[in-house]
């Protein structure tokens, strides 16, 4: 990978940018220069990158993979491709790869984690502790976990591991998927309307494409209802969100447990007063130990694509 | 039958539409404050009787809570005629259990009815503090992604060795869900269980050498009091997690608050503490550290099965049949 030039859209994890320069790489970095001067940085060094590492921060855009005659590979430091645009890069011959299954647990991890955390309120729990109203009297009852019908919305690695670890817990398992798949345990609907209003907790695990832009709209809302809640450790706009934030003040939707939003790290701040959502900075995959994982494989893509061998995760 | 309504010293005398009079209702003696839902629900089966009723001398079955309770011996003085206790919890270190026995007096607990409310609890205590979903809520709340930028990263859980302090049902259902989560599980328990697939380990401390967490779900006695002390939390070390949902007294408290102050373990969820509701003010300004009111199995569910399993256990004992969950004394 000697003298490879590699645009980075965004700080990586330093693990990765240590081992990209370890192996010879001419790292050059997007965010350096001012956002108004990207173009004028990419034009100015396109020669020199063949390749560009994104994430969900910023990806490869058009207006990017343009500007960049030379390019040869995008490598995402994440599973989902919605930032980058793949329509373009087929155009130009442009491979991709992503980081799928490294990540797959930990995300998995969290949309369960989220969704006790709202029926059981915990971070609102920590904070009447914290205040000291504990001394005047006990937190008031919290929402059994265990048993609640779970609906998953897209079955693929990552809707699986979460119906796996939710099995363990007794929670009757439903879904919608673009296709019925062979699960004799879970219970299939056809539509995500159908999954809300059959479900206690809903959620979001599939990729960010037209199809499912708002797949979780208003009708979808309130079939979920004042007793259901929501799980988006998908992308934000999976869901609408000012729908979301109104359902949720005016309780016509019992809670949510939200990593992502569409104006990341913009946030409704309407969402910050309420005891019934519980909000996560985008960690879906940020463990020490996936971030290595996930760096590990952008590097042996380059490496792969360097040295003319398949590569490991192509986006197809 | 003709009714004349008469005061009893329970309260008022009813008779009921087959003639029978409520004061016929077997007498339940209540040393507990009632909710509505418990006085509709015992009223219905049986006849209250206070504290204060002369009647509470002679009645032989009493309901009781860990909260406003002590059983011991002044107290069954007091009550000479018990012959049943109910308690509306699953630990009973309120309850003299060797003293009950020696009296010939039955105790029923809650059972399992907490097991999976409990067991969630420590789960989602256990993702929190992996993952700083509270820490990292709380950062978003603040408004800090706007202006700080990414949290800090957490742990991921698969592979991690998870030692679980008391392999009761709370333990074993906390185990069942941890494996879904790929931790590896160990645990110590007074005997070891052969039907059981986890790696038994003699002593706490070779647990928490072991572990990178420790969950303590174990009851509280005198062999547990302190079981997790200043050895056992060296053991567990820099990288180490606590999660508590057993009593705060299992735990060495002030030796776990300077762990955590000096870095000696990474990070706690806790529900109890040994001086409820008083918390060490230092793990109010901790990041690293989950706290919540002694509610992991207050749930509205939970709380409508323990009303029905009390119920439930007083009519076995009416009815001269064995108590649905009863407690003997070691």
């Amino acid at each position: 990978m000697e003298l490879l030039g590699v645009l980075l859209t965004y700080p990586l994890f330093p693990y990765l940018e240590q081992e990209l320069l370890r192996r010879g790489c001419h790292l050059l970095r997007l965010y350096d220069s001012p956002e108004n001067n990207h173009l004028a940085f990419l034009r100015a060094n396109a020669a020199s990158i063949r390749a560009v590492v994104c994430d969900t921060h910023v990806g490869a855009d058009a207006a990017t993979i343009d500007a960049l005659p030379c390019l040869e590979i995008v490598s995402t430091f994440s599973v989902g491709v919605d930032k980058v645009d793949l329509v373009k890069c087929k155009e130009r011959g442009v491979k991709v790869t992503n980081t799928p299954d490294v990540l797959t647990d930990d995300v998995a991890d969290l949309a369960i984690g989220l969704a006790i955390a709202v029926l059981r309120k915990l971070p609102a729990a920590d904070r009447f502790v914290r205040s000291g109203a504990w001394k005047r009297g006990g937190y008031p009852l919290t929402t059994k976990f265990s048993g609640k019908r779970v609906g998953i919305l897209g079955l693929g690695r990552i809707g699986l591991a979460i119906a796996q670890r939710a099995e363990a817990f007794n929670c009757p398992i439903s879904y919608h998927s673009r296709s019925k798949k062979h699960h004799p345990n879970y219970k299939y609907y056809p539509s995500a309307l159908d999954l809300a209003s059959n479900c206690d907790v809903l959620v979001v695990s599939c990729a960010l494409t037209d199809e499912t832009r708002l797949i979780i709209n208003r009708a979808v809302i309130d079939a979920l209802g004042p007793q259901g809640i929501l799980i988006n450790i998908g992308r934000g706009p999976h869901v609408d969100e000012t729908e979301l934030v109104s359902a949720l003040v005016e309780g016509r939707l019992g809670g949510a447990g939200l990593d992502v939003f569409v104006n990341e790290p913009d946030i409704p701040e309407e969402l910050f007063q309420l005891d019934n959502v519980v909000m996560t900075p985008h960690v879906g995959s940020d463990t020490v130990e996936t971030s290595k994982s996930m760096a590990n494989l952008v590097i042996a893509n380059l490496e792969a694509h360097v040295m003319g061998w398949p590569l490991l995760t192509p986006v197809m | 039958m003709s009714s004349s309504p008469s005061l009893t010293a329970a309260g008022v005398s009813i008779t009921t539409s087959n003639g029978s009079s409520l004061s016929d209702l077997p007498p339940i003696l209540v040393l507990r404050p009632l909710s509505d839902a418990w006085s509709s629900a015992l009223s219905a089966k049986f006849t209250v009787i206070s504290p204060s009723s002369p009647l509470s001398t002679s009645t032989h079955a009493a309901l009781v809570s860990a909260a406003y309770n002590k059983v011991d011996p002044a107290l069954l003085d007091q009550y000479p005629s018990l012959k049943c206790i109910a308690t509306t919890s699953v630990g009973v270190d309120h309850i003299d259990l060797e003293e009950c026995r020696r009296r010939g007096i039955q105790v029923a607990n809650v059972g399992e009815i907490f097991t999976k409310d409990v067991a969630d609890y420590a789960v989602v205590l256990l993702i929190d503090v992996m993952r700083r979903i509270t820490m990292s809520d709380r950062y978003v709340r603040n408004g800090l992604w706007m202006t700080r930028g990414d949290y800090p990263l957490g742990s991921k859980l698969r592979g991690k060795h998870v030692g679980i302090v008391g392999l009761g049902s709370i333990g074993s259902a906390i185990a069942k869900r941890l494996e879904a989560f790929g931790c590896k599980i160990s645990y110590v328990s007074t005997k070891p269980k052969p039907t059981v697939k986890y790696k038994y380990i003699p002593n706490v401390y070779d647990l928490a050498t072991e572990s990178d967490i420790l969950v303590v779900s174990c009851s509280l006695t005198k062999e547990t009091h302190h079981i997790v002390n200043k050895q056992v939390l060296q053991a567990l070390g820099k990288e180490g997690i606590i999660i508590n949902i057993g009593r705060g007294a299992n735990i060495d408290e002030p030796e776990l608050v300077r762990c955590l102050v000096q870095g000696e373990i990474k990070g706690a969820g806790l529900d109890v503490f040994e001086n409820e509701p008083d918390i060490p003010k230092e793990l109010f300004k901790m990041d690293n550290v989950v706290l919540t009111a002694h509610q992991s199995a207050l749930t509205p569910e939970a709380m409508s099965d323990i009303i029905q399993i009390c119920i439930a256990n007083f009519e076995a004992f009416f009815a001269g049949k064995p108590l649905l969950t009863p407690v003997m004394a070691d």
